[in-house]
């Protein structure tokens, strides 16, 4: 099928970014990689959108500290997430979430940003992200605003950015001494949507647990997360079974989905070392 | 005389070697030219409206709102395309009581399948004519939906085609001996029930036809991704009221086929109609979901079967209940049947006992049209089969390689005639096992997976035997009645430099056939293959054939091309001769020189015969032939069918906690005869194991009880992919037909055969021990943990 847009523009910086979202009349589509939105053009899934195409907006591009945060340029490739000294060092939990994230070709294209804007309740980094409590940085004709990864992700493919707003960083609070980032996921074939995922942080011996593919968006898993601060690796996997409500399709049921998240929790608290 | 295929230093030796592909420098260097490529003047675009319904009455139909958009040319319904273009109906005559309604280009009345063609819409650009088709509005009336196997033939669900009174389309049924008292009376019979899923071919050319109608010629080409380009000529001038010979078919570059484009598709001939009717070439091209509910789709059986032993472990006997469901129509020409008749054909095939039942049914459904893909009906059998006999072996207490010993065709038993009813002419089941068992270092791999037990690592060995049909005779489609041709051709011309150009019947479409067919002919002329061109895929020169499917090009194409490449050779010969006073039988060919057959002494170049033929014929004696031209047919007669043999086997683990299988190794042992090219050969296995592998893991066209397809992309339907793909070690025995002196058989369907069955019995080894056993492909995480209990909701 045939992609049908109603135009095309390049932004020159993310004020012209905003702005020709504002002109688009609710039609505007951000374009980064195209990964995920070109493919959905091709499938006709809609039509007459108005493409605003930002990949060349230098700004939204590279990795910087800040104060005890790390920010995280939108454009910031899965590729460069892969090597980036900085992403290594303070959220290790992305640089090992971006080898799960398709193949190379998809990988050397598609962006941080863009995944997280997409809100694919399968994909790996909106569980991340609310994993590490990271916030996400949306600018708008109103200005910028910071709003936690928890509250972003509302729905299927819903989040909290207003029309007119471009999602331009993710900024994550630094990786302490002795923290420990650990994904697991479950794939039919590696670089699938994965059937079931959990993103683990252990900070200061508290763990926070972002789930993906088991719910219509990443959930915080807070029944698991205090059973697991407990040490009752048994009693998180029991109350991660009601922290999650996975769907059912072609590829698994919600009680398999449901019963492999139990066993990507066991093996990733034995991976850091809590107690069975 | 006759080539010493035993000798590799005999001169012009390329048969048996692993030669460069000739066409492969082409296709890497992107000077491939795949029908989407061809663009002509005043080409237009043709996009298919299709059913949204699994089965629903077609009511008005309202196309001015396409007609009035800019870039639509025209539209098409059904009742316009029948004015011009005759339906069809997939039937073959030797397969009794078989039943299938008539099928136009597009539907007519009702729809039958989510994705039938219903309007065509044609536009100057694809883009235009789909959003043409986007504007035209039918009004569907949807009817109840069939699409239950085992409950079609019952009283209460509604018959898909009233006219033919039930959802049967066909139904044999396979008998020999006395399989009621054997069973009764037998020490051992094992039962169990098997699902193949419905699954495609996904090739990576979609299908695509170009049609052009020259109206002042009266002559119509069709430049089509399809690997039997005869069977199309005749067809649609068949049913486009054509004489055959102003009828031409291209088949140039073609991106993989795997059965998938030997079929006649609706919206393939509503394209060559569109282009009579319109005077102008017109292009179709599937795109990938128009792929996933246009394309046929295989495999969608259930069955339940046993097998009786006595208490030695020998078999005695298999009883196979087998269903399929096969969409709404039988495919045209070749038959929805002939699946599930290769079922009844081949269960037990490489096992030697006397009483046999096999019974298939074959039902109608609203879901996709079902026909051969790769290694028709075979992977079904050999699941069956070798499911059951692995289950016997655990049962009894056998090793699984101990029960196939017991139990394989002796190797010197041939020819031999099956309880099924098979003529065998000679196999290797014992030579092909020895070898496996010696390549997998079997009792080293059973202790590795007795230790690794132990620590609580679940590893499984599986082994598949099978049998596999190749060279098809008339017997497969001609005395049904088909046009499908059986016999293929060759004709070898030389150049006068010397070169030669080889055009034959049978087709390319990436499996190397252009390769081999250059070795043939090059060692029978006695020419390097550089010196050899090979022209395939254009009825307006190729002789007529059958096309490549079946694994028949290289045993019956590569006949055609020795034996039409040795008339050659004797042609230059007896030219030769003449100008050296010398007796042809003394003279031979070697790498393009003429020379003293018995001291290998260099006596004319053949340039020199092409020169004297071509230019200076007034030279030669009067009466001598000046011909360097020759075609041969071949077909095969002693036999229906050149079966062939092999055995794989499977090393996986089974993660017992999540069900993920990790595919470690994988084997197979295979004889197709004669081999041309190993590489070639070894490539086919392998890309016949990864379609296997898919069939057995990954690959199911997913539809709900409304007949809705569930998953049509490629992000949802699972082909498999290298990640998981395990290293395949490839062996060979060759024991070469003698119904050809090439003696090759058909190579290229044997990985799809047993690879399904093998990896099935690796999984059941290795969950066994915990109580647990899968028959249902394929053979996701969650039908393992089902099969071991650990999932019951």
């Amino acid at each position: 099928m045939k992609a049908s847009i109603g135009g095309y523009a390049q932004a020159e910086t993310v004020a012209h970014a905003i702005a020709l979202l504002g002109e688009a009349g609710g039609e505007g589509r951000i374009l980064a990689g195209g990964q995920s939105l070109v493919a959905a053009l091709n499938l006709g899934t809609s039509e007459g959108d108005m493409l605003i195409d930002i990949a060349g907006i230098a700004a939204l591009r590279g990795v910087k500290l800040d104060g005890d945060r790390l920010v995280i340029g939108a454009l910031t490739r899965h590729c460069d997430l892969v090597r980036d000294p900085l992403v290594g060092e303070h959220a290790p939990l992305f640089a090992k979430a971006a080898p799960l994230v398709a193949h190379d070709a998809i990988r050397n294209r598609g962006t941080i940003g863009g995944s997280l804007a997409y809100a694919d309740p399968a994909a790996e980094y909106p569980a991340c992200a609310i994993a590490l409590d990271a916030a996400i940085i949306l600018e708008g004709p109103d200005g910028t605003r910071e709003i936690p990864a928890r509250d972003f992700f509302t729905g299927l493919f819903e989040t909290a950015r207003a029309e007119g707003e471009i999602l331009t960083a993710i900024t994550v609070p630094k990786a302490q001494d002795g923290e420990r980032h650990v994904i697991r996921e479950g794939t039919r074939r590696a670089g699938d949507y994965a059937l079931a995922g959990l993103a683990v942080v252990m900070r200061d011996g508290r763990h926070r647990i972002g789930a993906f593919g088991l719910g219509d968006r990443p959930l915080l898993c807070q029944g698991a997360m205090a059973a697991l601060d407990q040490g009752d690796v048994d009693g998180a996997v029991t109350a991660l079974a009601q922290d999650v409500d996975p769907p059912s399709d072609a590829q698994a049921s919600a009680s398999y989905r449901r019963h492999l998240a139990g066993v990507l929790l066991r093996r990733i608290a034995a991976d850091l070392g809590v107690a069975p | 005389m006759t080539i010493r295929f035993d000798d590799p230093n005999r001169p012009n030796s390329y048969i048996g070697r692993t030669v460069p592909r000739p066409n492969a420098g082409r296709l890497v260097a992107g000077r491939g030219r795949y029908v989407d490529d061809i663009t002509l003047p005043r080409m237009v675009h043709v996009a298919f409206v299709r059913s949204p319904h699994a089965h629903a009455r077609i009511g008005a139909i309202e196309t001015g709102g396409a007609e009035a958009l800019k870039g639509v040319l025209r539209v098409f319904t059904g009742r316009d395309l029948a004015e011009v273009c005759t339906p069809w109906e997939g039937k073959l005559l030797h397969l009794e009581g078989m039943k299938t309604p008539p099928q136009h280009p597009l539907a007519l009345d009702r729809a039958c399948w989510v994705g039938e063609p219903v309007v065509a819409v044609v536009g100057r650009t694809r883009a235009d004519a789909e959003a043409g088709a986007a504007l035209v509005e039918i009004d569907f009336g949807p009817l109840p939906a069939v699409t239950d196997i085992r409950t079609a033939l019952d009283a209460d669900t509604p018959v898909l085609h009233e006219a033919l009174g039930d959802n049967l389309c066909f139904r044999k049924a396979n008998e020999k001996g006395e399989v009621d008292r054997i069973f009764a009376e037998a020490h051992k019979v094992v039962e169990a029930s098997f699902k193949t899923a419905r699954h495609t071919g996904v090739t990576l050319e979609p299908r695509v036809i170009l049609v052009d109608w020259n109206s002042g010629d009266g002559e119509m080409t069709a430049h089509v991704s399809n690997q039997a380009p005869h069977m199309l000529q005749v067809l649609l001038a068949g049913h486009l009221d054509i004489p055959e010979s102003r009828v031409r078919v291209v088949c140039g570059d073609v991106g993989g086929s795997f059965g998938l484009k030997v079929h006649v598709y609706p919206d393939e001939v509503a394209t060559a109609a569109i282009a009579k009717i319109m005077e102008r070439p017109v292009k179709f091209t599937s795109d990938r979901m128009e792929a996933f509910i246009s394309d046929i789709h295989a495999r969608d059986h259930e069955a339940t079967g046993r097998v009786a032993l006595d208490e030695t472990g020998k078999i005695l006997g298999f009883d196979v209940d087998d269903w399929t469901g096969i969409g709404p129509y039988s495919i045209y020409p070749r038959t929805s049947a002939v699946e599930g008749l290769q079922v009844t054909n081949l269960i037990g095939g490489p096992y030697a006992f006397d009483h046999y039942r096999c019974r298939t049914s074959v039902v109608f459904q609203n879901k996709g049209i079902c026909a051969q893909y790769r290694a028709v009906g075979h992977p079904v059998a050999v699941a069956i089969t070798e499911g059951l006999v692995d289950k016997a072996a655990a049962e009894m207490g056998f090793d699984p390689i101990e029960i196939r010993r017991r139990n394989l065709v002796a190797d010197d038993a041939y020819p031999l005639t099956t309880a099924a009813g098979l003529k065998l002419e000679g196999l290797s089941h014992h030579k092909s096992l020895d070898a496996l068992v010696e390549a997998m270092d079997y009792a080293a791999l059973r202790a590795e997976q007795k230790a690794l037990r132990e620590k609580g690592i679940h590893r499984g060995i599986g082994i598949a035997s099978f049998i596999e049909l190749t060279n098809p005779s008339p017997f497969m489609y001609g005395i049904g009645g088909a046009r499908i041709s059986a016999q293929d051709g060759c004709t070898v011309r030389m150049d006068p430099d010397g070169s030669v150009v080889a055009l034959t019947g049978i087709t390319e479409q990436g499996q190397g056939t252009e390769a081999i067919m250059a070795q043939i002919v090059a060692e029978a002329v006695g020419v390097s293959p550089q010196m050899v061109r090979i022209v395939t895929g254009d009825t307006r020169v190729t002789p007529f054939g059958g096309g490549t499917w079946a694994s028949r090009g290289a045993g019956i194409g590569g006949e055609a091309a020795l034996q039409a490449g040795r008339a050659v050779r004797g042609q230059a010969l007896e030219v030769a001769a003449s100008l050296l006073q010398a007796k042809a039988g003394d003279l031979d060919i070697r790498d393009g020189i003429i020379v003293d057959a018995d001291t290998g002494e260099e006596r004319l170049a053949l340039s020199e015969v092409g020169r004297i033929v071509y230019f200076r014929g007034d030279t030669l004696p009067k009466g001598l032939p000046r011909e360097l031209m020759q075609t041969r047919h071949f077909i095969t007669s002693n036999y229906p069918y050149a079966f062939t043999n092999g055995v794989q086997a499977s090393y996986v683990e089974v993660d017992t906690e999540t069900g993920f299988v990790t595919l470690l190794k994988h084997w197979c042992v295979e004889d197709c005869g004669r081999i041309i090219n190993p590489l070639l050969v070894d490539e086919q296995i392998r890309g016949g194991i990864v379609q296997g592998i898919g069939a057995a893991l990954f690959e199911e066209t997913c539809y709900d009880e409304e007949g809705q397809l569930l998953n049509g992309t490629m992000a949802d339907y699972l082909v498999p992919m290298s990640g998981e793909m395990p290293d395949m070690i490839i062996r060979h025995v060759e024991t070469p037909t003698e119904e050809s002196e090439l003696g090759a058989k058909g190579a290229g369907e044997a990985g799809t055969a047993g690879a399904p069955a093998a990896v099935m019995n690796a999984i059941n080894d290795a969950i066994r021990p915990l109580g647990g056993a899968v028959t249902h492909m394929p053979f996701t995480p969650e039908r393992i943990l089902r099969a071991l209990g650990t999932i019951t909701d």
